[in-house]
C-alpha cells in the first residue's frame, strides 16, 4: 500500500508523537483512574481506618453479596434501563418511520426533536421535578381537568410512581438521540429492493420486515447498546427528581455508589460497588452482543 | 403519506416543546399566581422578577462564565488533541486503526463514576478543587475517545495524494496536518466542538462534586441544586427562570447546528 510506505518512511518515533497527547490525556483521566479504582476495590479505605489504605482481600466483595442495598439498586438500575430503552426504541422507531415518509419539512421536524437532547440531564429533572410536582404540577392539573383522576396523584412519593416519572423525563430525553440514528438508517435502505418486493406483491409489512428491518439492524444495534450504557450510569435525572427515594425505590447503582463515596466517606467499599457494577454490565453487554450478532448474521 | 403519521409527529414535537415552553410562561409569573390551583394558561401580569432574583442571587453571571470558560477550553483541548491522534489514525494500517479504535470503543464503555473518586484525589492533590481546570482536563479526556472516533472518519475521506503531493514538496507531517489537511476538515471540527462543548455544558457528577464554591459552580449545577431540594418551600419561579437560563444556549446551538449534530451523531453510530 503506497500510504503506509508513505508514512513508513519517515521515523516511527515521529509518528508516536501524533498519538502522544492523546495518550497522556487519556492515561491521566481514564486508565489511571480505572486501574486506581480497581486496586482500591480490594483495600479498606475509609474514616474507621483514618483514610490509610489497608489491604482488605475479598472482604469488600463478601460485604457486597449480603448487600441488599446493592442488590435493590441493582434491581433498580436493571428495571429502569429495560423499560426506558425499550420506550426510546420503540417510540423512536415509530417517528423514524414516520419522518421517513414526509415529503416536506424533515429538518424543521428534526431541529424540533432534538432540542430535548441538547439540554444538560439535570436541567431536565428539575423541569420534570415542577412538573410531576402534586400540588402545583401541570400534569396532575391536566389529568383532573380532563379527568382522568379525580385526585391529585403524588407523582414522586411512592416508589412506583417516582420510578415511572424518571423513565418518562429520561424518555422525553433520548428519544431525540435514537430517532436521527435510525431515521439516518432509513434513508440507507435502498428504494429499488422496496420496488422489487411491490413488483412480487408484497405489502408494507413484507417490505419492512424483509428490506427496511435487516438495512436498519445495524443502526438499532448501536443505538441500543450505546442506550443501555448510558441508561445503566443514570446518575443526574435520579439525584435531582428524587435523590434516590422514597425508600431506595429509585436508588440507581451509579447514586449508591456516590453515597458510598461522598457522603459516608468509604472510598475502599464505593470502588468495589462500582468494579462489581462494570462487571455485571460488561457480563450483559457480552450476552447481548452474542444474541444480537447471532440474530442478525441469520438475516442473511 | 397517511394522517396518523403525520398526527405522530405532530404529537411528539408538541410533548418535545410544551415542557420548555411551560417553564418558559411560568418563569414570567408571580410567585402569588404560580401556586394558584388550577395553574393559568398565561401569565396575568407578565414580569421579569424571577429573572432579577437570579441575578441577585447570583451576580455578574457567575455560573454562565464558569459554564462557558469550562465549555469551550475543555472543547478546544479535546479537538486540539483528537485531531493529532485521528490523523495519525487515519494514515496508519487497518490492522492498528482498528486495534486503537476498539480500545477507544471500550474506555468509552466504562460509567463515569468509576472516574470519580481517582480522578478527585487527583485534584485534590493538585489543589485545584474549584479551579476550572479541574473540570476542562477530565471534561477533555473524557469526550476524547468519541472525539476521536469522530474525526478519523473524517479525515479518512480526504484523498492520501493531498498528504503525498505535501510530502513531495517537502512539508513535514506535522506541516501537512496544520496547512493541508485542518483546514479541509474544518467543518468536521466544528461539529466535533459543538457535540463536545454541549457534552461539557451537560456535564453533572464531577461539577457537582469537584465544585462546592458558589462562585465555580458550573450553570448546570448551579440550577439543579438551587432549590435545597426537598423542602416544602420550593422558590418554584427562580428554579423555571433558571431553567430557561440555562437551556437558552443549548437550544440556540440546536436550531443553528441542528444538520451538524445529527450528522455528528449518526456518524458516530455509522462507523
Amino acid at each position: 500500500m503506497r500510504l503506509s510506505s508513505f508514512w513508513r518512511a519517515e521515523s516511527d518515533a515521529r509518528n508516536v508523537l501524533f498519538f502522544l497527547p492523546a495518550a497522556i490525556l487519556l492515561g491521566l483521566v481514564v486508565v489511571y483512574p480505572i486501574l486506581r479504582t480497581t486496586i482500591l476495590s480490594l483495600f479498606h479505605l475509609k474514616l474507621a481506618t483514618q483514610f490509610q489504605a489497608e489491604f482488605a482481600g475479598p472482604e469488600n466483595f463478601v460485604r457486597l453479596l449480603f448487600d441488599s442495598r446493592f442488590h435493590n439498586s441493582l434491581k433498580v438500575t436493571g428495571l429502569f434501563t429495560a423499560v426506558s430503552v425499550a420506550l426510546e426504541f420503540g417510540i423512536g422507531l415509530l417517528l423514524a418511520l414516520a419522518a421517513n415518509a414526509l415529503v416536506h419539512g424533515k429538518g424543521l421536524v428534526r431541529t424540533v426533536l432534538l432540542v430535548p437532547w441538547t439540554l444538560p440531564t439535570a436541567i431536565i429533572a428539575v423541569l420534570w421535578t415542577w412538573i410531576f410536582n402534586d400540588q402545583y404540577g401541570v400534569l396532575n392539573a391536566l389529568l383532573m381537568k380532563t379527568g382522568i383522576t379525580t385526585e391529585a396523584i403524588p407523582w414522586l412519593a411512592g416508589p412506583h410512581t417516582a420510578m415511572a416519572a424518571i423513565i418518562m423525563a429520561d424518555v422525553w430525553k433520548t428519544v431525540p438521540f435514537v430517532f436521527p440514528v435510525l431515521l439516518a438508517g432509513l434513508q440507507n435502505v435502498p428504494r429499488e429492493l422496496h420496488e422489487a418486493i411491490e413488483m412480487d406483491g408484497g405489502g408494507a409489512w413484507a417490505k419492512f420486515k424483509y428490506v427496511t428491518w435487516p438495512h436498519l439492524l445495524p443502526f438499532v444495534f448501536i443505538s441500543i447498546i450505546f442506550r443501555i450504557i448510558q441508561a445503566f450510569a443514570i446518575f443526574d435525572l435520579v439525584y435531582v427528581m428524587t435523590g434516590g427515594g422514597p425508600g431506595g425505590g429509585t436508588e440507581t447503582v451509579s447514586l449508591y455508589s456516590y453515597q458510598t463515596y461522598m457522603r459516608y466517606l468509604d472510598f475502599g467499599y464505593g470502588s468495589t460497588l462500582v468494579v462489581a457494577t462494570v462487571l455485571i454490565l460488561a457480563l450483559t453487554a457480552f450476552v447481548l452482543h452474542t444474541f444480537l450478532h447471532r440474530r442478525y448474521e441469520r438475516q442473511f | 403519506m397517511n394522517v396518523s403519521s403525520r398526527t405522530l409527529i405532530f404529537l411528539l414535537c408538541v410533548i418535545a416543546v410544551a415542557p420548555i415552553a411551560w417553564h418558559g410562561i411560568s418563569s414570567l409569573k408571580t410567585p402569588a399566581e404560580l401556586t394558584r390551583l388550577p395553574p393559568s394558561l398565561l401569565p396575568e401580569s407578565p414580569t421579569l422578577e424571577n429573572y432579577q432574583e437570579l441575578v441577585r442571587r447570583r451576580p455578574r453571571g457567575t455560573y454562565y462564565r464558569n459554564s462557558f470558560v469550562i465549555s469551550s477550553l475543555s472543547s478546544l483541548l479535546c479537538v486540539a488533541v483528537g485531531s493529532l491522534a485521528a490523523y495519525a489514525l487515519a494514515r496508519i494500517s487497518s490492522r492498528i486503526r482498528t486495534l486503537v479504535t476498539s480500545s477507544l470503543l471500550a474506555a468509552a464503555f466504562f460509567p463515569p463514576i468509576v472516574l470519580l473518586f481517582p480522578l478527585y484525589e487527583l485534584i485534590r492533590t493538585a489543589g485545584l478543587t474549584n479551579h476550572p481546570w479541574a473540570l476542562i482536563v477530565p471534561y477533555a479526556g473524557l469526550n476524547l475517545p468519541f472525539a476521536i472516533w469522530l474525526l478519523t472518519g473524517y479525515f479518512r475521506q480526504i484523498p492520501y495524494e493531498l498528504d503525498e503531493a505535501a510530502a513531495i514538496d517537502g512539508l513535514t507531517r506535522f506541516q501537512t496536518f496544520t496547512t493541508i489537511i485542518l483546514p479541509l476538515a474544518g467543518p468536521a471540527l466544528v461539529t466535533t466542538g459543538i457535540l463536545v462543548f454541549i457534552f461539557s455544558w451537560n456535564e453533572f457528577m464531577f461539577a457537582l462534586t469537584f465544585m462546592n464554591l458558589e462562585s465555580a459552580k458550573t450553570i448546570t449545577v448551579g440550577i439543579a441544586t438551587l432549590s435545597g431540594a426537598f423542602t416544602y418551600e420550593i422558590p418554584w419561579g427562580l428554579l423555571a427562570a433558571g431553567v430557561v437560563a440555562s437551556s437558552i444556549p443549548l437550544i440556540v446551538l440546536a436550531v443553528i447546528f441542528q444538520r451538524k449534530i445529527v450528522a455528528g451523531l449518526t456518524a458516530g453510530a455509522m462507523q
